[in-house]
């Protein structure tokens, strides 16, 4: 997975696609799903695993930077892993995403407040405070994320750590219409 | 069986094993499969051991080529997993259904680097079409279960299980899981067969409309059990057929309706038909490259109708016009009744005599061909193959390796029948033949099995003779022996300014003394006035292997030809029929 850059594939939406992949929860699933993408030379933008509402299923989030065309192939190919069970493409038009972040700033005593005054616009939190340095979590829509990122690298980001976003469809009715059900063979 | 009985792991592997009615498996032990192998001594399943792993997996493949049933192999961990790669691989490409059962370290052993350890599942995962690492000995029968539901359902292919030795010491106790279980084990898995009755109305329409249509067949046919439905088709609407490599026999070459193999080095019918056709109705087979050519300008006049039951495949190389997704045999039925319904309605099928004529006009000036070698010359190759063939008994299965002589059988030889030509068609796995033809006699023990070998395959798995010889599986091997690499010296000859590098077999082995100590008989044919006589012999051995070397003429080509990455317009034809080409418009 590349670092986060400001080629930013999150704004270019010719290029983005966030898959849902509903997926067995059983040891080696991520690794076959992850190597079809790897085995085309596909690189995975960003990758969010926990397990869904029934412990038997996890749900992977993918987010891709491939055009339409390999991308149906690829979603064709990962419909035949027997542990699949089923994927949706989600258009980020008409589906609701978050990320969360994690990031430690370099900043001393006499600017620590206007941190604090930034993670209070952004609804950041602060986690820890140092001599020299602030650690702030903030989750929201990845753009977002973007921003406020933006924003601290200007004090100087230590470390920081996204967790690559996580998306269901909008539950208006046309969000379910990009939904595609697949059949294995 | 009653309930509440308490097994060992092994136990529990080779009843499940037994429960799906497995009659043969190739092997060899080894450290952490060894608990499996002690209830092996009373099981009913007949193991054949092995020389080398490898030879078990296409042993394995071979038998189920001939029988559509899974073929199993059942091997140790680390290098003897590493060693079933290929046969996976091969499996995998031409789908070919097996289970393969390796033993592992034992689960607290996993991730130390312990002796003989490898991370076979995820060195397979690429080249299966599942695999498992089975952790208790309880989920040993659903794991069986499942393997073979995988293994034989949708698009068939390679399942390996994976056994840690504890797991198959543990003892577990007995559940044979119901159909339903199994299905419902699985709920990510649910192969699509029939088609979609739109989809298949339109074909319908499109095949009854089409003026040069063209029945492009592949694997999937035979897969499917379809060959008897799809003929029907052809002769209801007199529709030209061409069979892939992976579909020969699918369709009977004696059939007038029959033009043979298309592709890299099919026949000038069958390239120029599918160049021409304004409809390739593609029955299980993938627009492999060595059938297309240059994508680009393969068939471009021509609608798609592809039907095949895996969807990945729809699109996947040339976008169809029609797609069904769904079994072979149960989708060609109901495109015949959508037919039948249309033409009862009154709307008659395009008469497509002039494109057949045309075909035949091809057919006509462009027979398969060949040089007489003149007197004293070596033998020709081709001229071997159609003595064999002339000679061999009724249904006869050949068995191919990989390289020019692959391409002689599949042309000279005449199939006839499904299920009588086993090769390694997507892998193009050298040294396939040998232990492939063991495998299928181990299935069909009444039947002639020939394999046809060139002397660089026969050089990669001709141990496996020895197999042969200990186990009473007598097959015949056909070495044609141009003392090259045969393939790869044509293309250093055409593409590579006769530049030859590393090509050149010759000198060594004595062929017949090997076929000797492996316990066959051994023939060496250098003319053509040896050749009646030593193929009769061959033929009526019956109690041993037989090897039979023909001293071939080095330098002949492979003809047809398309270039790799050539337009299939751009066939190199056999030199005799160059003069000829504008036929071919």
């Amino acid at each position: 997975m590349s670092s986060i850059n400001s080629n930013n594939p999150y704004g270019d939406s010719r290029q983005h696609h966030i898959l849902s992949v509903m997926v067995q929860n059983r040891p080696g699933v991520l690794a076959r799903v992850s190597g079809l993408f790897a085995r085309r030379g596909y690189n995975i933008y960003s990758l969010a695993v926990a397990p869904s509402d029934d412990p038997n299923y996890s749900r992977i989030t993918i987010v891709v930077d491939i055009s339409a065309t390999p991308l149906e192939q690829i979603v064709k190919q990962l419909f035949k892993l027997i542990d699949v069970v089923r994927i949706t493409e989600l258009d980020p038009r008409k589906s609701v995403e978050r990320e969360l972040m994690i990031a430690t700033v370099r900043v001393d005593g006499e600017h620590r407040g206007q941190i604090a005054e930034l993670a209070n616009l952004f609804e950041a939190k602060v986690l820890a405070v140092g001599a020299d340095a602030v650690t702030i979590s903030i989750d929201g829509n990845p753009e977002k994320i973007d921003d406020f990122e933006e924003l601290l690298r200007g004090y100087g980001i230590v470390e920081s750590q996204r967790t690559g976003r996580v998306a269901l469809p909008k539950l208006e009715r046309e969000a379910r219409k990009g939904a595609t059900k697949g059949k294995a063979s | 069986m009653s309930t509440k009985e308490t097994l060992t792991g092994a136990e529990a592997l080779i009843r499940s094993l037994e429960l799906e009615n497995v009659e043969i498996m190739f092997g060899l032990p080894g450290g952490c499969i060894l608990p499996a192998y002690d209830p092996l001594l009373k099981s009913s399943i007949r193991h054949v051991l092995v020389r080398h792993e490898q030879g078990a997996g296409h042993m394995a493949q071979g038998y189920a080529h001939v029988t559509g049933r899974p073929g199993v192999a059942m091997v140790t961990s680390g290098p003897a997993a590493t060693n079933m790669v290929t046969p996976l691989c091969d499996a995998f490409m031409d789908s070919i259904p097996m289970v393969c059962i390796t033993g592992q370290v034992p689960t607290s052993a996993i991730g130390t680097d312990a002796f003989q350890e490898c991370d076979t599942v995820g060195i397979t995962r690429s080249v299966t079409k599942h695999n498992e690492l089975v952790m208790r000995a309880e989920d040993i029968p659903m794991a069986v279960r499942q393997a073979f539901y995988i293994a034989t359902t949708g698009r068939p292919g390679p399942v390996l299980i994976d056994m840690p030795k504890d797991v198959l010491q543990n003892t577990m106790t007995w559940h044979w899981p119901t159909d339903e279980e199994v299905v419902d084990s699985l709920p990510g898995y649910r192969p699509n067969v029939k088609g979609h009755p739109k989809m298949i109305k339109e074909a319908a329409k499109l095949i009854l409309a089409s003026e040069k249509p063209v029945l492009y067949l592949g694997g999937g046919v035979l897969k499917a059990r379809a060959a008897e439905v799809v003929k029907e088709l052809a002769e209801l609407l007199q529709i030209p057929v061409v069979t892939t490599l992976m579909a020969r026999g699918a369709f009977p070459d004696k059939h007038p309706l029959c033009y043979g193999m298309p592709g890299m080095h099919g026949t000038a019918t069958a390239i120029t038909a599918m160049q021409k056709s304004d409809l390739l109705i593609a029955l299980g087979s993938r627009f492999d490259d060595r059938v297309t050519g240059k994508v680009n300008s393969f068939a471009q006049d021509a609608k798609i109708i592809h039907v095949d039951i895996d969807p990945a495949e729809q699109g996947k190389v040339r976008k169809p016009d029609v797609p069904i997704v769904g079994d072979c045999r149960q989708v060609v039925e109901e495109i015949l009744k959508a037919i039948k319904e249309l033409m009862a309605e009154g709307i008659s099928a395009t008469d497509i005599t002039p494109w057949r004529s045309r075909v035949n006009g091809w057919k006509e000036q462009f027979p398969l061909t060949y040089d007489m070698s003149g007197p004293g010359d070596k033998l020709k190759p081709q001229f071997c193959l159609e003595k064999l063939r002339d000679a061999a008994p009724e249904g006869t299965i050949v068995v191919s390796g990989v390289g020019q002589h692959q391409m002689w059988a599949s042309l000279f030889w005449e199939f006839n029948e499904p299920y009588t030509w086993v090769n390694s068609g997507g892998l193009g796995t050298m040294g396939f033949s040998v232990p492939a033809a063991i495998g299928a006699k181990a299935a069909k023990p009444d039947r002639t099995v020939w394999a046809i070998d060139g002397d660089g395959c026969f050089q990669m798995t001709a141990q496996e003779l020895v197999t042969a010889t200990t186990e009473g599986i007598h097959v015949k091997i056909a070495i044609m022996n141009n003392t090259y690499l045969g393939m790869v010296r044509q293309w250093q000859e055409m593409f590579y300014g006769q530049r030859y590098s590393e090509v050149d077999l010759a000198g060594c082995p004595d062929f017949v003394k090997w076929a000797e100590a492996m316990g066959c008989v051994g023939i060496r044919v250098e003319s053509v006035d040896e050749i009646d006589e030593a193929i009769a012999l061959a033929n009526s051995i019956n109690d041993r292997s037989v090897v039979v070397e023909f001293r071939v003429e080095e330098f002949e080509k492979v003809f047809p030809m398309v270039p790799a990455g050539a337009s299939n317009d751009e066939v190199l034809l056999h030199p005799n029929q160059e003069s000829r080409r504008e036929f071919l418009k």
